[in-house]
């Protein structure tokens, strides 16, 4: 069998192969779409990128809530009574082509306008005529060509974000004010005693006066701020000493300029400002496409369909559920809240919540927990609790979720700034007294320039781009920071706790082991192609698995839900499925996953399912031996406990059925022996762990799909990388430490003329940019060189 | 002798023009996505080659 890939979404034709136009589709969904895009002259669409689309899913009811006036005036920006303003969340997002065909709807319906998107949040803003259209209507059109929006809890309750672009205004205003006074004092540093310019040098002066004072009222604002919260909170941070020396600066420099003393510091000012606020821009590198604050309203829908008591369907809003609510789970719909399955064959993915990607079959009576997502047909259940009562979402009521980490961090610059200021201002009172009896008149003099050229900027530097650079490193290799102080912590672990499924596992590939009487050729080739017609995740990684046959056409074929398979072909039957499908009654509990096969009603035997282990797995955990404490932490049972002791170092902790709570305390724990715990997990289950440990990173294999809230989000494919990111951590905290004694030995020399008062303005603005620009210098190139190796 | 004063308020005048238009961009959120405008920049031409097929087909109908 050859196989060809979808021509909308380069996924292989293996199954069912649809022709249409003389180009193949994998399925009816993706051949849809593509009529939708030629019968529109949008076929540019596949020009752009081969094979750009994505499939699209049915969600047939699934947006009725959309229709209630309530959800609508949450959702959208603006609404003017004829048109309305939506700004809409679409992952797909993914190519050049997704780009072109959303900005592109207004030719598939005139009813919407100028649709715009942003490629790095993933987003799509479009306006649309609300009297002939529904917000509604716009979100079926997207889901029909593959881009279904997603719409959460989170869109409901935290209303419209507001960006804020202070930053940005500041360095403008810095940089414009920087430049200007550069020009104006130009002709003072050469000192020539040229008549114009005697002429209009108080006239300069005072417009570099003029210049500085939005500088240091606005755009330094945010230092004061900073060292007026240190010191109220008793820690010399390193915007204490910037902030006296903003002052300083620019008292001194007012009153030179009053008395006629000379002209000033206005441009060292300007330049220390404009240099320090773009080493805080540099640093505040956001990945806008994802997101390390999310907690379970990010996963959950915002409505859900009720029953009434008179058997009408009715859309309700989720924090609006109310105990013994009936309600209606549809396929692929999220349960809200715990509750109980009355009507319907259930089958629970429970991935969301821990990682597991088998679904969990559930009869009626059982007891379903928020957070699982229905995965065959729809089914009825009665809500036992409300939305925030509820198993899972109770995680979020612990204290962790509630406070900042960074809190109780005190950085690196903050600890050598402690000592610095302390040097600092003995150095200015020594030298000052000591020209009090010597030559008074320089007192005032020696003093404040003393504080000027102290002034740590190269200092407060150096950590932003070292650590910036790294972080835009580690970017580029898809391990993303939520922000620079992260880098810091990890340097200082020294406990390193995994969750075992999703995270050291792999959720794509599993393996399975065949046990029992040896199967015939024929029979092979019976199973295989039975398992061809089934679209169910275990038929197809098994299918996936077994050797490649002749394709030949069943004279039966049935599928029993949430039971097996059943083919037959001439004479031979087969039946692949549970252990009481196929006629076998086990009294051993199974604690692995198993497909049963009989064979004309005799019974052959069985396929167990294992977990596969994520590549490069246990080379990792040799490596991080020698420098870390190692353990596993699994809500599973203990079936791949052997296997594990394979694979892993021997020390290595392992802990079985640990749940949520569990896994917090147990980092608590550790951390209250002194340790500095880092946890990788990828559920929600091990959301409280991940907010509990020092850095917590969630591993996914699709970045842009959502992860639960951490310090960083790893990709899956790099996760063997994982000790070359922890040694590159630890020489960037080296890098910093050189590069603090670049700029003292720079503050050596200044602090040289400014005790012997010899301090000229000209001084102080060549030797503030020059140790600015040395140390980003140093820092950018000494990066570089330690992550040269990552690849 | 004045001269000076003007030319500095001219060139002063200039930078804060300059500087009032770095504002608004800032504001009106130009800088806020900077990779979107980079990809459809290049679809211009496409659009325009699409065009006419678009009325051929009107002209059909």
């Amino acid at each position: 069998m050859e196989h060809t890939s979808c021509f909308h979404c380069g996924d292989l034709c293996d199954t069912s192969t649809v022709l249409h136009d003389e180009k193949s589709f994998c399925c009816q969904g993706c051949k849809t779409v593509y009529e939708i895009f030629s019968d529109n002259d949008l076929t540019c669409y596949y020009d752009l990128q081969s094979n750009p689309g994505t499939t699209p899913q049915d969600i047939q009811g699934k947006y009725d809530f959309l229709s209630q006036q309530n959800i609508i005036d949450k959702l959208v920006e603006f609404d003017d009574g004829k048109s309305q303003i939506v700004t809409l969340y679409i992952p797909q997002i993914h190519c050049s082509s997704c780009i072109w065909i959303l900005e592109n709807l207004n030719k598939l319906n005139p009813n919407i306008s100028s649709p715009q998107v942003d490629f790095g949040k993933k987003t799509v803003r479009l306006q649309y005529n609300s009297e002939h259209y529904s917000l509604k209507e716009v979100v079926i059109l997207l889901s029909s060509i593959g881009y279904e929006p997603y719409i959460s809890l989170e869109d409901f309750s935290t209303g419209k974000s507001h960006v804020n672009r202070s930053l940005i205004y500041k360095l403008g205003i810095a940089g414009f004010a920087f430049g200007n006074v550069m020009f104006l004092s130009f002709p003072e540093y050469f000192e020539v005693n040229e008549f114009w310019l005697e002429q209009y040098k108080p006239f300069f002066r005072w417009l570099m006066f003029a210049f500085s004072l939005p500088v240091v009222f606005y755009a330094s604002s945010d230092y004061f701020v900073s060292a007026y919260k240190g010191l109220r909170a008793k820690v010399l941070n390193i915007d204490v000493p910037i902030a006296l020396g903003i002052i300083v600066l620019f008292l001194r420099s007012t009153i030179d300029i009053m008395f006629d003393f000379g002209s000033g510091f206005f441009d060292s000012l300007t330049g220390l400002l404009f240099f320090l606020l773009l080493g805080k821009f540099f640093q505040q590198k956001t990945y806008s496409f994802l997101s390390f604050e999310r907690d379970y309203k990010s996963y959950f829908p915002i409505a859900i369909t009720k029953i009434t008591k008179d058997g009408k369907e009715q859309p309700v809003q989720v924090y609006d559920i109310k105990e013994s609510d009936r309600l209606l789970i549809r396929n692929e719909e999220l349960i809200p809240v715990d509750g109980v399955l009355i009507k319907g064959n259930a089958k629970i993915d429970y991935s969301f919540v821990t990682g597991e990607s088998e679904a969990v079959r559930k009869v009626s009576g059982d007891k379903l927990f928020a957070g699982g997502k229905q995965t065959s047909g729809s089914i009825e259940m009665e809500a036992l609790k409300s939305v925030e009562q509820s198993y899972l979402t109770q995680l979020w009521g612990n204290d962790v979720f509630n406070k900042s980490k960074e809190d109780g961090f005190t950085t690196l610059t903050n600890m050598i700034s402690k000592r610095f200021t302390i040097v600092v201002l003995s150095i200015a009172f020594i030298s000052t007294t000591f020209w009090l009896f010597y030559d008074s008149s320089k007192a005032l003099n020696v003093f404040t320039s003393v504080l000027i050229i102290a002034c740590p900027c190269a200092i407060a530097l150096a950590a932003p781009f070292t650590l910036g650079n790294m972080l835009r490193i580690f970017g580029k290799h898809k391990f993303y920071l939520k922000n620079a102080t992260v880098i810091e912590q990890m340097a200082a672990i020294d406990t390193i706790i995994f969750d075992k499924t999703g995270t050291i596992t792999s959720n794509k590939q599993s393996t399975a082991k065949y046990e029992g009487a040896t199967l015939s050729s024929s029979e092979e080739k019976l199973l295989k192609n039975t398992l061809r017609g089934s679209n169910h995740p275990l038929s197809r990684t098994l299918y996936a698995l077994l050797e490649e046959h002749d394709i030949i056409t069943l004279d039966q074929f049935e599928e029993h839900l949430g039971q097996g398979l059943e083919g037959v072909h001439l004479k031979d039957r087969i039946k692949i499925g549970s252990a009481n499908f196929v006629g076998k009654n086990t009294e051993t509990a199974l604690l692995n996953t198993a497909v049963h096969i009989s064979s004309n009603n005799t019974y052959k035997g069985k396929y167990t399912f294992y977990n596969s282990y994520r590549k490069g797995l246990s080379q990792l955990f040799n490596t991080l031996k020698k420098q870390y404490d190692l353990a596993i932490l699994s809500g599973d049972n203990e079936g791949e406990l052997e296997n594990l002791k394979k694979l892993l170092p021997v020390r290595t902790k392992m802990l079985f059925n640990q749940k949520p709570d569990d896994k917090l305390e147990y980092i608590k724990y550790h951390q209250s022996e002194g340790a500095k715990v880092m946890m990788l997990g990828d559920g929600l289950n091990d959301a409280g762990a991940l907010a509990q440990s020092n850095v917590g990173i969630a591993l996914s294999e699709n970045v842009n799909v959502f992860s639960p809230a951490c310090d960083a989000i790893l990709d899956a494919e790099k996760f063997n990388r994982l000790g070359d990111f922890l040694g590159l951590s630890k020489s960037a905290i080296k890098i910093v430490n050189w590069s603090f004694m670049l700029s003292l030995f720079y503050n050596v020399i200044g602090v040289y003329f400014a005790v012997t008062g010899q301090l000229a303005p000209v001084i102080a603005a060549i030797l503030m940019p020059l140790s600015s620009i040395s140390v980003v210098v140093f820092t950018t190139i000494a990066t570089n060189w330690v992550s040269r190796n990552l690849k | 002798m004045s001269v000076i004063y003007i030319l500095l308020t001219i060139s002063i005048i200039v930078a804060v023009i300059f500087f009032i238009a770095f504002i608004v961009a800032v504001k009106s959120g130009q800088y806020d996505d900077s990779y979107t405008p980079s990809v459809r920049m290049l679809f211009e031409d496409e659009l325009i080659k699409e065009k006419p097929k678009t009325s051929k087909l009107t002209n059909q109908d």
